[in-house]
């Protein structure tokens, strides 16, 4: 044992609690049991004004259920406690760094919150008149314009629900085009790191999927794309900057030989981050490419989800856009939801109503705070940060790609633990018990034993110290050898780690009595 | 900037340790010809009042459900929501992690999540469900990609019934797959039309009830009819709290139910975020999308959850996966879940009673104007009227009187032939005033 474990409680010596049974309190950290084990299925913790008498639901015979559903319910203040106490388990943004790469976990304002929860925002309808809406379609149509300056294109489609929906929509739109021009094709590229999503999306489309190799430092292969480019290819699906945390130097080229072989370039802009109010996608050859909300433009990621994903299209690409748009009518703005007219060519709908309004009130209330400067300094401080810790850290930890500047995450891979009896994954657990999530681990795929660590802008310099500290602490100890503060690892969290080969082997999906 | 807690001075020492001159000197890989030189065209940074004085003024420019008579479902319902679920989802802890990759210190989500999915299984009454859906309308058309999964078929018939978004969102995601959706007729009733459209290429009957015109309808033949061809029931429901009251889609035979959760917990938001609910039968499950919370233990045997049957998702099986959804709808599942806990089956039973004594009375106010049919015989809390004009023209005119008559049916489908078609809906926020104010102002447009 060294110093840093000497009088850490381990909990090996905690007996196995008996399920619900365990109510008991550790200092702040109060047990609390499923709701089915608490609550009474006769409560209900809501007062009604209305009466109504079953006598009265004879239009329904043969169509109520027989009983209430089998649910129970909690009074208030059991409920407040109920979901307090289950909040304490959970780390969090406001919390401390939370350095999960690809992900974006920056700073969520409260005034976006404020904004969203305005009565002529949150009570709102989706299908009322649309006079009665007009300061909504205006929102909707600040937050277009905003979207295309920033990314130099003329389009934007903002109903995908999050960003694989608008994956899925950019590679729709592409289909379209090919397929109004009679062109059909069969394939989709995208490099070997590409996030899941991309192969996946292509997949529901209906195109084949075929990899691109990677150069050792970290990009897409040149000649290697050159070679898998075709006829029978409609779109690539690059990431950029990509998911080792570089900028594609040779993007302009990328472009330009897909252009060549009559394909368009799907840009995912899930690291759009790095690089929003500096760099504009347009003038980098893209012709579609989605933004996630959630990530570049401070949206909450409330636990997983909701985000949105709007796409950014280009002239060839917008008239299929989906359903629904706004546009300028002598009236004020319409909402066209007909495919018909201008809007004959449109690929559908993707979702009900016009998509993720709560996020694009939110969204947009960020973009007005940080304006076109502020959102110059965002992608400047991401990526400073993100090469200050790669700075620090580099003397001990290896980074696959060698020592040039990283862009808003820093990678690292798992070659410098060899010997040592520690993997990422220990690693990672260990980072839990010095009070910080884990950084996304064994992601992309291309690195073995992958560290993915993006700070975001938000983090002060004084965190970054403190979070480089520790993990060179740590980094010192696997090097020492002592592989049990690893092994056990966490060892202060509200659990050690999980058996989840026991959960998927025999899968518990919900409580049963 | 109040959100960057960088100084100057930070930066310069930070660069002075990473050992460049510049920031500029961090960005030398993106091609000289894309870097813009300064701020793109769009206004300077802003003060917090500064930006909250222009987001009300556009939020003044709407007219708020509940500043008036106000009578729309259609798919997005107008409820009460307890203050306290509100303040629970804005908890730092809720509000500001993300998906729980590691469990350790993701039991806050995930103990949540699991009890969301006993909640979702419980109201349909189907044994799994998952962890949420992006909304109904894309829960839906996932519930037609599995049924073509499940059944390696790759025909789908859509009931006149279903919401003709959801319809048209199925149809998107379908077709390039290669699966085809077979839309029937727009109908109040057509469980003859379904049973004769299915045929031994079906993969699924998609069915919703209540159903876009309201109306409540027992699905079990038409769950008989599917089975017996080999094809899979998907059950739609739109309007959650009608389960509070009606027999589940799992008690009339539905093999997959999805729904749209909004009506539980989350506010109307103009569309969005809303939450989508997904169940199946156990046999299906692994051929389920979106993600799952299960039960498991730690290293020291005490209870804890997990995300598990993940080799479903696109992050391990890619091109393979059995949806491209990544990100479930985290904190409107935790909205709906607080919800529920706070009403329980007892409360919903009761809220889903008075909401169809309230549009009992909206009924009955209705049919007594002359010229003034209604369609729809048997409903929850929504029902549809003939006028003897179109529709559109009587909800604008309506509106100017500052009063929201419902949703024309012509507004989600303009083909077909029921512009005189108005779909009314009434919760328990409709006050006997608000039934009183429509009745006399429809009555005055009619006979104008």
């Amino acid at each position: 044992m060294t110093m840093q474990s000497v009088g850490r409680p381990t909990r090996a010596e905690i007996q196995p609690e008996d399920g619900a049974q365990g109510h008991v309190g550790r200092g702040l950290l109060q047990d609390e049991p499923l709701i089915f084990e608490r609550g009474r299925f006769d409560m209900t913790g809501v007062d009604f004004d209305g009466t109504a008498d079953d006598a009265d639901l004879g239009d329904l015979e043969g169509l109520v259920r027989a009983a209430p559903p089998a649910l129970p319910g909690l009074s208030e203040p059991e409920t407040l406690r109920h979901y307090v106490r289950l909040s304490q388990r959970n780390h969090a943004i406001d919390l401390a760094l939370y350095p999960l790469g690809s992900c974006t976990m920056k700073h969520n304002p409260r005034l976006n919150e404020k904004m969203a929860r305005l009565a002529g925002f949150a009570d709102l309808h989706p299908l009322q008149p649309v006079s009665t809406v007009q300061g909504a379609l205006a929102v909707m149509d600040a937050l277009a314009h905003w979207l295309k300056t920033l990314t130099g294109m003329p389009a934007v489609a903002l109903s995908p629900k999050a960003g694989a929906h608008g994956e899925l929509c950019g590679i729709l739109a592409i289909r379209a085009a090919h397929e109004a021009r009679g062109d059909a094709r069969t394939t989709i590229l995208t490099p070997t790191s590409a996030h899941g999503t991309n192969p996946a999306t292509a997949a529901v489309a209906g195109y084949q999927v075929q990899e691109i190799a990677q150069t050792a430092d970290g990009r897409v292969d040149l000649s290697d794309l050159a070679a898998k480019l075709g006829p029978h290819v409609a779109a690539i699906m690059v990431t950029n900057p990509n998911t080792c945390g570089l900028f594609e130097r040779d993007i302009l080229e990328i472009a330009r030989l897909t252009h060549e072989a009559g394909a368009y370039f799907y840009a995912d802009g899930a690291n759009f981050n790095a690089i929003v109010g500096r760099v504009r996608p347009a003038d980098l050859g893209v012709d579609a490419m989605h933004i996630n909300l959630h990530k570049t433009f401070s949206t909450p990621h409330g636990g997983g989800g909701p985000g949105a994903g709007p796409v950014v299209l280009s002239a060839d690409l917008a008239p299929f856009a989906p359903l629904p748009w706004v546009t300028h009518g002598p009236d004020g703005f319409e909402l066209i939801e007909r495919a018909e007219g201008d809007a004959a060519a449109a690929l559908g709908r993707l979702c009900a109503f016009q998509g993720q309004m709560g996020m694009y009130v939110r969204a947009l209330t960020y973009m007005l705070s940080h304006g076109a400067d502020g959102l110059r300094q965002v992608a400047e401080d991401a990526v400073l940060n993100a090469n200050y810790i790669k700075a620090r850290l580099s003397d001990v930890m290896s980074a696959p790609f060698g020592d040039g500047p990283c862009m808003h995450e820093a990678l690292f891979d798992e070659t410098w633990l060899e010997g040592t009896g520690v993997t990422t994954l220990d690693f990672a657990k260990a980072m839990i018990d010095e009070g910080f999530h884990p950084m996304t681990m064994y992601f992309p795929l291309v690195v073995k034993g992958a560290m993915l660590i993006e700070p975001t802008e938000t983090e002060p310099k004084r965190e970054l110290d403190r979070f480089c500290d520790a993990l060179l602490d740590l980094a010192a100890a696997a090097k020492a050898g002592d592989v049990d503060r690893f092994k056990g690892a966490p060892f202060s969290a509200p659990l050690s780690r999980l058996d989840e080969t026991a959960a998927a082997r025999k899968p518990r999906l919900r409580w049963t009595p | 900037m109040r959100y960057l807690p960088l100084s100057d001075t930070d930066r310069s020492e930070m660069l002075a340790s990473i050992g460049v001159d510049s920031v500029e000197d961090l960005f030398v890989d993106v091609p000289a010809a894309a870097r813009l030189p300064g701020p793109v065209d769009l206004p300077r940074q802003a003060s917090e009042a500064a930006v909250e004085r222009k987001l009300s003024a556009w939020a003044a420019r709407n007219r708020a459900a509940g500043a008036g008579p106000f009578f729309l479902g259609a798919g997005a319902y107008r409820h009460h929501i307890p203050a306290s679920v509100d303040h629970l989802i804005q908890r730092s802890e809720f509000l500001t992690s993300y998906t729980p990759y590691q469990p350790e210190i993701a039991q806050g989500t995930l103990q949540v999540l699991f009890e969301f999915q006993t909640q979702v299984s419980e109201l349909t009454g189907l044994p799994v469900a998952n962890a949420s859906m992006w909304d109904g309308s894309t829960a839906c058309a996932e519930a037609v990609m599995m049924a073509s999964r499940v059944t390696r078929r790759r025909k789908a018939v859509l009931s006149g019934g279903l919401h003709p978004h959801y319809a048209a969102s199925a149809y998107t995601l379908a077709h390039t797959s290669g699966v085809q959706t077979r839309r029937l007729a727009a109908a109040v009733d057509d469980e003859a039309a379904v049973i004769a459209a299915i045929d031994s290429d079906t993969a699924c009957v998609v069915v919703q009830s209540p159903n876009v015109f309201g109306a409540v309808t027992d699905v079990s033949e038409i769950a008989r009819a599917a089975h017996a061809a080999g094809a899979l029931l998907v059950v739609v429901t739109t309007e959650a709290v009608s389960f509070g009251l009606l027999r589940s889609p799992g008690e009339m035979g539905a093999d997959i139910a999805v729904a749209e959760g909004q009506s539980i917990g989350n506010g109307l938001t103009f569309g969005g975020p809303y939450v989508g609910l997904f169940a199946c039968r156990n046999e299906l499950v692994r051929q389920m999308p979106g993600r799952l919370c299960g039960e498991t233990v730690d290293a020291h045997g005490r209870r804890g959850f997990v995300l598990t049957l993940s080799t479903r998702e696109q992050h391990i099986r890619r091109d393979k996966a059995t949806s491209n959804i990544c990100t479930n709808s985290g904190l409107c599942a935790l909205a709906f879940s607080i919800h529920m806990t706070l009403l329980g089956g007892a409360g919903l039973a009761k809220l889903a009673r008075v909401n169809h004594a309230s549009a009992r009375s909206a009924r009955d106010a209705l049919a007594a104007i002359p010229g003034v049919e209604v369609l729809t015989p048997r409903f929850f809390n929504e029902f549809a009227v003939r006028l003897p004009k179109a529709a559109h023209v009587v909800v604008e005119a309506l509106a100017k009187r500052d009063v929201l008559a419902g949703v024309p049916f012509s507004r989600l489908d303009p083909g077909a032939g029921l512009d005189d078609v108005l779909l009314v809906c009434a919760t328990e926020t409709t006050l006997p005033e608000d039934i009183e104010a429509l009745a006399e102002a429809l009555a005055e447009e009619i006979a104008r």
